[in-house]
């Protein structure tokens, strides 16, 4: 830690050149994608804004995973579990005590934070496919611990918590599937900054040195414990926010919700949207929200045959994810222009 | 020709419950999904995830809807049955129902299938005001009129059994000392409320042990050990099938000769009763609203040979062993029965209405005796079982038909 107001100048003469780089392409590019953001729901039906909704969600969550397996090399494939404690958390508050729904966000990101930081500590000992293990059994656990008989005064058990869809506020005329988009789409920028801000930062430098190269980052005077954990924890708080996001949009949970296919799905978001990248977990969020629906869509028979072919062409066509696509495309597309310039 | 026929009856048929229903012929009132040639109508079933063994239920309805399309459809119009998969999610069910009822524009969703994915969109349906009918699960809760006019149960609750046992210990049984052995759920517990419901005040005394079990244990022979030593008379088993056998076998080896009550969900012979073995399973009492497709007794009956033919040419894939196939030809006859009696009058709320009214019906695959009924203060259409004890290889029905109405 000593170190840090080093890698903190080094930070700056990275980023420096590359702040003013940002062409009037990418500014316009970046406008057109708010303002479809901001207009689609005006656009679509309310069923397609609340599959956006779940897409946006399911983004948050990615981020959170993307950071602590892209950005740190810890494999989790229990993702699922803090889902649900986000979201049990929400539905808990909401239900029970009465908790205006977007106050139970924080809330539930915190309580994330600290049982993954606590998850994170022994978690020290395990890497790679051991960790892995590990965090399998959390997504075993906690869909069970919901249906524990003891906890059933707080859970409900099986049956599960229902709760009321919340309407906009302040008289907006926006239907209730519009409005939790809206909210959505805040939360999630939120977050999105601040992951982005954190991860481009010099802690996320440092948890990238962790990933490539353990020792060498250890040499640096980075406190990779620490690091670790806090990684840990942070991607727990994002996956919990937007647990808790999706038991206030979907107004329902219950432990069958939670099941380890949500771990795996959160994964595979992960991975086909990109590793190691912000935007890559937008991509992975609308992946893991509309494929299955398509895969239904082409063969009501098999649909997870059809799923795993789609996985296995984007795989095949795109190793480094969309996100990694999209970069080697927009690559291309700079050095071309460029090219015809100096012949002309 | 015989086909011919048999078309011009139905038409005839038809035409004459369209008479009845609809006062004012040639008024046609039709809500969402529904044309002058057809009836949308939507549903969710796991056909992926943990629960997909039940999919062959939402399979079965499919073909039913077939073959009464080939026959003509229901008062001349198709029947769309568009059934998806939820895999067994609370969210992944609600997403599924919102494109039912807000893309493909369904009339009404039906048989969806478990309790926490009805749940899930318990309260959306009936904001909605969409009917979610004859609802795949044995919860209490689907029969609330009141609070949830568009949402209906169809076959009897767990409660609704657990309280007909109680009133057969009360009357049949001398001092009677119950040990109880459930699954930890919802399932197991609403057995329980039923029998204590059943029991009335005395129930505190009689009941002298109720042990649980995790659906993902391995045994339940430690708990049954521990109901014998409490040196209950009665042992009420109240568990799904793989635990339904683990628990008569080790009964009997312990050499514990309770009266045993089994119940309704583990009554298969093929599943529970031949793997228990037959010697062990003697006398055990359960109870019954529909035929068991494995047991003997129905070979020759001609509800059975009907159901047997329409598997053999519409199902083929479907096993003719499985009871949910069963259970899916009868819920779907009801469904067809409800959308007859609509007539032309197809909106959601006279679906409502004709679900909520009817008067003794007879739906094959349902035993000898049991009919539906419902009214606009009555939304579980079976309420009737009938006590059986298994004798030989076979479950042999007795007592009279059991009307439970009113008792939950």
């Amino acid at each position: 830690m000593t170190n840090a107001p080093v890698t903190g100048a080094e930070a700056r003469t990275i980023a420096g050149p590359g702040k003013p780089a940002m062409s009037p392409a990418r500014l316009a590019g970046i406008a057109l994608a708010v303002a479809v953001a901001l207009g689609l729901p005006f656009v679509v039906s309310d069923f397609h804004s609340f599959q956006l909704t779940q897409a946006i969600i399911y983004a948050i969550a990615l981020l959170g995973l993307n950071m602590l397996t892209g950005y740190n090399g810890q494999i989790s494939l229990g993702h699922g579990a803090f889902y649900a404690i986000g979201a049990y958390t929400a539905a808990i508050l909401i239900d029970k005590a009465g908790v205006p729904y977007y106050a139970t966000l924080p809330v539930a990101g915190i309580l994330c934070f600290v049982v993954g930081f606590l998850f994170g500590l022994p978690a020290l000992r395990l890497e790679g496919l051991y960790l892995a293990l590990a965090t399998l059994a959390l997504a075993l656990v906690v869909p069970q611990l919901l249906r524990f008989r003891p906890l059933e005064g707080l859970t409900d058990g099986v049956q599960g918590i229902s709760l009321d869809k919340p309407e906009a506020p302040f008289g907006l005329p926006l239907t209730p599937d519009q409005w939790l988009y809206f909210f959505a789409l805040l939360v999630a920028a939120i977050m999105f900054w601040a992951g982005h801000n954190m991860l481009k930062g010099r802690i996320g430098r440092a948890m990238i040195a962790i990933r490539d190269h353990h020792i060498s980052a250890e040499t640096m005077g980075i406190n990779t414990a620490l690091v670790k954990s806090t990684t840990f924890g942070v991607s727990a708080l994002y996956t919990g926010v937007a647990g808790a996001l999706s038991a206030v949009v979907v107004a329902f949970v219950a432990p069958d919700s939670f099941e380890l296919f949500l771990s795996i799905s959160l994964l595979v978001g992960m991975v086909i949207g990109g590793l190691a990248s912000v935007s890559g977990a937008i991509y992975g969020g609308l992946f893991v929200q509309f494929v299955p629906n398509v895969a239904e869509e082409i063969s009501k028979a098999a649909p997870w045959a059809i799923y795993g072919v789609i996985l296995i062409l984007f795989m095949y066509f795109m190793p480094a994810g969309i996100a990694g696509f999209v970069r080697q495309v927009q690559g291309r597309l700079r050095t071309a222009p460029t090219r015809s310039s100096a012949d002309g | 020709m015989s086909m011919t026929r048999r078309l011009l009856c139905t038409t005839g048929l038809a035409a004459a419950v369209a008479l009845v229903a609809t006062p004012g012929l040639a008024q046609k009132k039709y809500g969402p999904g529904v044309t002058d040639k057809e009836i949308k109508i939507g549903n969710t079933n796991p056909y992926s995830g943990p629960a997909s063994a039940y999919g062959t239920i939402g399979r079965t309805i499919a073909a039913y809807f077939k073959k009464v399309n080939s026959e003509g459809g229901v008062n001349g119009r198709m029947v769309n049955f568009v059934t998806l998969d939820d895999g067994y999610s609370p969210p992944k069910t609600v997403e599924q129902t919102r494109k039912l009822v807000e893309r493909e524009r369904v009339l009404f969703v039906f048989q969806g299938l478990g309790t926490a994915t009805n749940s899930a969109i318990h309260k959306y349906m009936n904001r909605k005001k969409v009917p979610q009918l004859f609802v795949a699960t044995g919860a209490t809760k689907w029969g609330q009129p009141k609070a949830f006019p568009w949402t209906m149960g169809w076959q009897p609750s767990y409660q609704t059994e657990g309280s007909i046992y109680a009133k057969y210990i009360l009357k049949n049984i001398k001092n009677p000392k119950i040990a109880i052995l459930y699954q930890n759920d919802d399932y197991g517990k609403d057995y329980l409320i039923g029998l204590r419901v059943g029991l009335g005040a005395k129930a505190k005394g009689m009941i002298v042990k109720a042990l649980s079990y995790e659906v993902s244990s391995p045994t339940v022979d430690a708990q049954v050990v521990q109901l014998k030593n409490s040196g209950a008379n009665v042992f009420l088993n109240v568990t799904t099938p793989k635990f339904a056998v683990q628990a008569i076998k080790k009964a009997h080896d312990l050499g514990w000769k309770p009266v045993q009550f089994l119940n309704n969900v583990s009554v298969s012979v093929s599943r529970v009763m031949k793997p228990a073995g037959f010697e062990k399973s003697r006398g055990i009492i359960s109870s019954a609203y529909a035929k068991d497709p494995t047991d003997p007794q129905w070979k020759n009956d001609k509800e059975y040979l009907g159901w047997l033919a329409f598997m053999k040419k519409w199902y083929s894939r479907g096993s003719v062993n499985s009871s949910f196939n069963a259970y899916g030809y009868a819920v779907a006859k009801t469904m067809e029965r409800v959308l007859k009696q609509a007539g032309d009058n197809l909106t959601r709320e006279n679906i409502m209405r004709q679900a909520a009214g009817l008067k003794d019906v007879r739906i094959p695959m349902l035993l000898p005796g049991v009919v539906l009924n419902t009214g606009p203060g009555d939304f579980r259409p079976i309420e009737q079982m009938q006590l059986q004890r298994f004798e030989g290889n076979t479950w042999k029905l007795f007592g009279p038909i059991i009307d439970a109405s009113g008792s939950s």
